[in-house]
């Protein structure tokens, strides 16, 4: 804390802020993707793509 | 424009994306680690504001990406109105979160940073009213996307509000020129070139550089959500019809 000065608090809570909002970004953003692939996974085994061309890498 | 209209085939679009981001993710990281390196270790204590000029090393790149974002949502406003690129709403409903996540830091780092330098976390002056405006113009994207079920729709209605909403970004800009302001004017991008000492100037050029490059990872990772939640959304449509259409041969 010491290192920061007199307002270490103020610069630590920021660099906190940071890494919640961006943490929670990446985080929301991977389990979607994840989700949407698996939802297409299990459509396109079921035979559901067929009518409609090549599946998406 | 020849490539813009190549990348609106889907499946070309999956394909990249997919080469591209294990770049993007790992010189995102390189950068990022050089640069808070140098923040916290090489840049030196400012001599008026002391520590707390380590707060500008992401408040900065916030505030930039969070303006590029919503710049970059315009641009595809136009190509869903102009253009009738279909990519375009992917895109900029891809994008709406991530600006607004950048915008939501660049208030809270910026409050935190006021309170010691100024005596107030907020105050209502001109641009920080402008940014919150900008994050609550992100918040009404993300809401109006979500209450009309047809994306096409949708992205046509999000298209002309984005547009209206864009006449804010100047005025985020130039409000420190234009009006008086507790926030200081612009120490980077300048007509007389940068005022801040290269020692400080580079790590805050090396994150920005960065947080650009994990924002727009970010931002082809939810493309290619966006794009597998429509083919989805069609597959399921189709599965459907197919199985109404299987009902009506059995009860035959």
């Amino acid at each position: 804390m010491s290192a920061f000065g007199p307002h270490a608090g103020y610069i630590l809570t920021a660099y906190a802020s940071v890494v919640m909002i961006l943490g929670g970004l990446i985080l929301m953003t991977w389990r979607d993707h994840r989700a949407q692939r698996l939802a297409l996974d299990a459509l396109e085994q079921r035979g559901a793509g067929r009518r409609s061309g090549k599946a998406l890498s | 424009m020849a490539s813009l209209i190549e990348l609106a085939n889907p499946t070309r679009f999956m394909r990249l994306s997919s080469r591209l981001l294990p770049w993007f993710v790992g010189a995102a990281a390189l950068l990022l680690a050089v640069g808070f390196y140098l923040a916290f270790f090489v840049a030196p204590a400012d001599y008026q504001q002391g520590e707390t000029i380590r707060i500008m090393f992401v408040h900065v790149p916030a505030a930039w990406l969070a303006l590029m974002f919503y710049s970059m949502m315009a641009v595809s406003a136009l190509g869903t109105l102009v253009w009738r690129h279909p990519l375009a709403d992917v895109a900029q409903k891809a994008a709406a979160p991530i600006g607004a996540c950048f915008a939501l830091i660049c208030l809270i780092t910026g409050a935190l940073w006021g309170k010691p330098m100024w005596g107030t976390y907020w105050v209502w002056d001109a641009r920080l009213t402008s940014v919150l405006v900008l994050f609550l113009i992100y918040l009404g994207i993300m809401a109006l996307w979500r209450t009309l079920d047809d994306p096409s729709r949708a992205g046509r209605a999000v298209a002309i509000l984005t547009l209206v909403g864009f006449v804010n970004v100047p005025i985020i800009k130039f409000s420190v020129d234009w009006w008086n302001t507790l926030h200081q004017p612009a120490s980077v991008f300048r007509a007389g070139g940068p005022t801040i000492h290269p020692a400080m100037l580079w790590p805050l050029l090396i994150l920005a550089v960065g947080f650009t490059l994990l924002a727009l990872a970010l931002h082809l990772v939810a493309m290619r959500a966006e794009i597998m939640r429509r083919r989805v959304r069609t597959l399921t449509i189709f599965e459907a019809e197919r199985l109404d259409r299987l009902a009506a041969e059995v009860a035959i």
